[in-house]
């Protein structure tokens, strides 16, 4: 259990615009190990949504299996939430999505869950550019059946009784590029200045959103030797595109814009405010973007940030042509032909 | 090329006979096959036409055969045929000796038979099919087309098809491309003609007009499926392709296409997700269903194994589903193009752990029909999956069956979802609380309420309010209570179907999905040599009552299925608790359909066995 919660708010907690204090957003209590990145992210997820001003019914938060899969029941309690099967939160979140295109999306999954078992759903949902925000906190193992390697365990890295990892790390954020996902980010679960308005310019991106977020697992991947602990991660990471998240609301009165800073506009009218590494590195160009994160991974650095967007894209809705109006709301006199129509289609079958 | 002897005669027969075709799989012989059958459909004769595919896409022997009846037995007769039309060099040996003595092999003689080929039992009749073509038409795709029109045509002369009713056909059927109708008339002629002359005398196996298919239609178990989903509010389909069910997914596009687009935006109402794989196809239709939208998809045997760990998914924590098995031979890839009824065990307990899932047995396209529209009221009702099985006979064949009807007071079952404004005025809302005693909780759909109503769905166990407990006495608690929604199940499926035809009760006949047709022609022949038995048709799993009280009322009990395992029968020993001796199995798992002749003696030999052991061992 990492974190205590008291019931007491301060009558000055400060409101959204829909009046809505923090705890509104809140989740129950955690069970996962106390220090356990999934936990930072959780709070950041809070942090992001209320910062949207999002009503936290609006929201279905969907997972995998896994500790980080077990995590959307310690956020927005008044959502629904769906633990689905091991691997196979990307299709009953298509699903789930197609037949309600209002609300958003959360997806959060594992390394495990993501790059090994479910490695065919993650392609296929960045394929059809799902409009949901696809989290994966990412642990290099699998937390929840205590500690083997994942997929995305880095070669060379060392398990907790000191067996090095032989094999190739797969990265998500590379093949997401490759896919042809529409929104890359990566971050550090212990890094929430990052994080929060990475997670919230992927909630207003129009389209299929990945944030590879490294959350150390305290219990069986935080000692030395492992390239996804704490403090690994603290001397490897590397700012890309330091990003700075500006809701519509806002846009009339912000005007601080710094030297290198670009602004990118998304497709509802928000924008991502970015602060490049270097001038060279522009995040709407994919190739860029792929090639300066192999450049990193060589020098052994973890390139976070967003990675690439593009912000103009068709999402899955648009492809399939379906109407504004929800499937879900669709009443019988809509959806049923009716009699006849029927008697028609009797004089076509003789 | 004359037989030494002069082979035997068929007596005379009108509208009851067996013609079988030999095509090569790829040569268009399809719509010219079909145009034979639904000629003599609408001269309001009883047929039945099957198609008995390789799986592959070209070059294979592929048969049609097709039943005229009379007398309306629509099921598959079995043996020999009286009339073979082989336009295949590669399967000839075969379908020479599927003819019955007297019977006839109509064959294209521009090449000449071998001589290995001559039966003197049979009756020969050679046309030059390929001679006439190329005289013909000078485009070879139009050669090979016209081909199997000209065979039709020549039929029209040998058995009376008249011909204005295979004119009417060519019409519909290229009602949009009006070009292609002369050159269509004119190869059926063609036939006409040269039969005619080469063979003035008609055979004696004649069609002649009836007005039995008035209220009929001839329709494809899929397209009915698919058509059904539209009626029943399907607005999801995902799904991955198999044979045999993928024309279910094209025959829910087909109609989606005609009555779902909205007139004034051009947006589709539907939406269609040919999905990786079957995993994902049903997980795409969990999601789907969770959040309120009636989503389905159809597979088959190999689909089901994916899917097992979702069914219990959807199973425990209690998300509709609608998956239609159209099941093909197994095991494991088995005959890919072969019909069976052998995903009887897995689907009815998918998954692991203690899991049932409701299913549904049609046995026509009009049950297809309506079936899969039902089949989302009971999943919503029930808040669990529903699985529909039917199999490659039915899914890929036409068949007669009553004209489709809807009933537009018909109101759709959404089950036990609340509103805002039930969540707004009700007491403390729990998911798995079983409120009224039925088994059936309440459930909220994501996005109704900002306060109420939100709840966390998993595979875990969880206690009446959704919360995660790994609490023996909750576990079981809700364990149990999903055993009372089993028990209440029932009461929204269709009931069995009895037939009675014996008041002594000696013999019952169980029996469900596409062996119908079949059964009941073998009941009726039982019955006219001093057998008759009652039959009880099975639409639904769970059982109903009536099924225990059907075998306990009838001495012996024979139960029909297409299978080596005889898994139906295991279904009603273990549901019912009823002694396996009690109940016979009549098995038929070669791929064929079961015909009524593999029905008819099975039973019979059964009944002159001289110790009724069946009757012994009951208890
Ligand atoms: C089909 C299936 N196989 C295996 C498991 C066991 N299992 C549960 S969680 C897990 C791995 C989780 O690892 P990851 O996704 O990285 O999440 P973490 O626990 O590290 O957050 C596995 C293998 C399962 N639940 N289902
Ligand atoms: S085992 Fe690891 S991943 Fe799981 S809760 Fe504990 S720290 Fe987190």
């Amino acid at each position: 259990m990492s974190f205590y919660k008291p019931s007491f708010r301060h009558p000055d907690s400060p409101t959204n615009q829909l009046g809505l204090t923090r705890k509104a957003y809140e989740g129950g209590i955690s069970t996962l190990c106390a220090g356990c990145g999934h936990d930072s992210i959780s709070a950041a997820i809070i942090q992001a949504v209320w910062g949207l001003n999002i009503e936290p019914h609006r929201v279905a938060k969907m997972s995998g299996i896994g500790c980080s899969s077990k995590s959307p029941n310690y956020f927005l309690n008044k959502a629904h939430g769906f633990n689905s099967v091991h691997g196979r939160m990307p299709s009953v979140t298509t699903g789930a999505n197609v037949a309600n295109r209002d609300l958003l999306y959360i997806g959060v999954s594992g390394d495990g869950d993501t790059a090994s078992i479910g490695m065919g759903q993650f392609a296929h949902v960045i394929r059809r550019n799902l409009n949901m925000t696809y989290i994966v906190e990412n642990n290099g193992c699998y937390g929840l059946t205590k500690g083997q390697d994942s997929a995305t365990a880095d070669e060379g890295s060392q398990s907790k009784k000191g067996k090095i990892n032989p094999f190739e790390a797969i990265d998500l954020v590379a093949l997401a590029l490759e896919l042809g996902a529409t929104f890359v980010a990566r971050s550090f679960s212990g890094d929430k200045q990052q994080l929060v308005p990475l997670l919230q310019a992927a909630m207003s991106h129009k389209g299929f959103a990945l944030i590879d977020v490294v959350s150390p697992c305290v219990t069986f991947n935080n000692h030395p030797g492992s390239t996804k602990s704490y403090d690994y991660t603290r001397e490897h990471v590397e700012a890309g595109a330091v990003v700075d998240f500006v809701p519509m609301a806002q846009e009339i009165t912000l005007d601080q814009v710094k030297g290198s800073t670009q602004k990118v506009a998304l497709h509802n009218g928000d924008s991502v405010e970015l602060s490049k590494l270097s001038d060279n590195y522009d995040p709407t160009d994919r190739v860029k973007a792929i090639q300066t994160l192999h450049e990193h991974k060589s020098k052994e650095r973890l390139l976070t940030g967003l990675i690439y967007l593009e912000p103009e894209s068709d999402n899955f809705h648009d492809i399939l042509n379906i109407p504004d109006t929800p499937l879900n709301q669709l009443d019988e006199k809509t959806l049923c032909p009716g009699s006849d129509a029927l008697s028609q289609i009797n004089l076509g079958l003789k | 090329m004359s037989p030494l002897n002069t082979p035997p005669a068929l007596a005379p027969v009108i509208n009851d006979f067996v013609v079988k075709f030999a095509n090569v799989n790829g040569s268009g012989s399809a719509s010219a096959n079909s145009m034979f059958a639904k000629a003599i459909f609408r001269m309001g004769i009883p047929v039945s036409p099957r198609n008995i595919f390789p799986s592959n896409i070209q070059g294979a022997p592929t048969w049609y055969e097709v039943r005229v009846s009379e007398a309306g037995f629509l099921g598959r007769r079995g043996g020999q045929v009286e009339l073979m039309v082989s336009v295949n060099p590669q399967s000839m040996a075969e379908d020479v000796n599927s003819v019955c003595p007297g019977g006839y092999f109509f064959y294209d003689n521009t090449y000449p038979l071998d001589f290995k080929l001559i039966r003197d039992d049979i009756h020969y009749i050679g046309l030059p099919l390929t001679q006439i073509t190329n005289n013909t038409f000078t485009n070879p795709r139009q050669q090979q087309l016209f081909k199997n029109i000209i065979y039709v045509g020549s039929l029209a002369h040998l058995i009376g098809i008249e011909f204005s009713a295979l004119e009417s056909i060519v019409n519909d059927t290229f009602a949009r491309k009006p070009k292609l109708i002369p050159p269509n008339i004119q190869a059926l002629q063609l036939g006409f003609d040269e039969a005619k002359t080469a063979h003035p005398d008609p055979l004696p196996l004649q069609l002649q007009r009836r007005n039995k298919n008035d209220g009929k239609v001839l329709l494809e178990g899929n397209a009915a499926c698919g058509l059904g989903a539209v009626y029943g509010g399907a607005t999801v389909c995902a799904w991955y392709p198999i044979t045999p069910s993928t024309s279910v997914a094209e025959g829910f596009e087909k109609y989606a296409k005609k009555f779902r687009v909205d007139a004034k935006t051009g947006n589709n109402n539907f939406a269609i997700i040919q999905a990786e794989d079957e995993l994902s196809a049903i997980g795409m239709v969990i999601g789907a269903n969770w959040n309120g939208a009636r989503s389905f998809t159809a597979t088959s045997g190999p689909g089901v194994s994916l899917m097992q760990e979702f069914l219990g998914l959807a199973y425990f924590a209690e998300v509709p589903a609608v998956l239609i098995d159209v099941q093909r031979t197994g095991p494991s890839t088995g005959m890919p193009t072969r019909t069976q009824q052998s995903d009887i065990l897995i689907s009815a307990y998918a998954s692991h752990g203690d899991t049932k899932q409701v299913l549904l047995f049609p046995a026509t396209p009009k049950e297809c029909f309506e079936l899969t529209a039902q089949a989302f009221d009971i999943a919503e009702r029930l808040q669990t999956p529903v699985i529909m099985l039917t199999d490659l006979d039915l899914g890929m064949n036409e068949h007669i069956c009553d004209e489709l009807a809807w009933d537009d007071t018909h109101s759709y079952d959404r089950g036990k979802v609340l509103s805002a404004d039930e969540l707004e005025s009700g007491a403390r809302f729990g998911r798995y609380l079983d409120v009224d005693g039925d088994g059936i909780p309440y459930r909220t759909i994501a996005g109704t309420h900002p306060e109420k109503g939100a709840f966390f769905t998993r595979g875990t166990s969880r206690d009446e309010y959704a919360a995660y407990t790994e609490k023996g006495e909750a576990y079981q608690r809700n364990m149990e209570r999903l055993s009372v929604k089993w028990a209440t199940a029932p009461k929204y499926l269709p009931k069995p179907v009895l037939t009675e035809r014996d008041t002594t009760q000696a013999i019952g006949v169980i029996h469900f999905g596409t062996s119908h047709e079949a059964t009941r022609e073998a009941l009726e022949t039982l019955a006219t040599s001093g057998h008759a038995a009652n039959d009880l048709r099975v639409l639904a799993f769970p059982f109903h009552d009536e099924i225990n009280a059907f075998i306990e009322a009838h001495e012996q009990v024979f139960v029909v299925e297409q299978n080596r395992d005889a898994q139906f029968k295991s279904l009603l020993v273990n549901e019912l608790e009823i002694n396996p001796k009690s109940l016979i199995s009549v098995l038929h798992y070669n791929g064929d359909p079961i015909s009524a002749r593999v029905i008819h003696d099975t039973i019979e030999l059964h009944l002159a066995a001289p110790v009724s052991s069946a009757a012994q061992n009951r208890g």
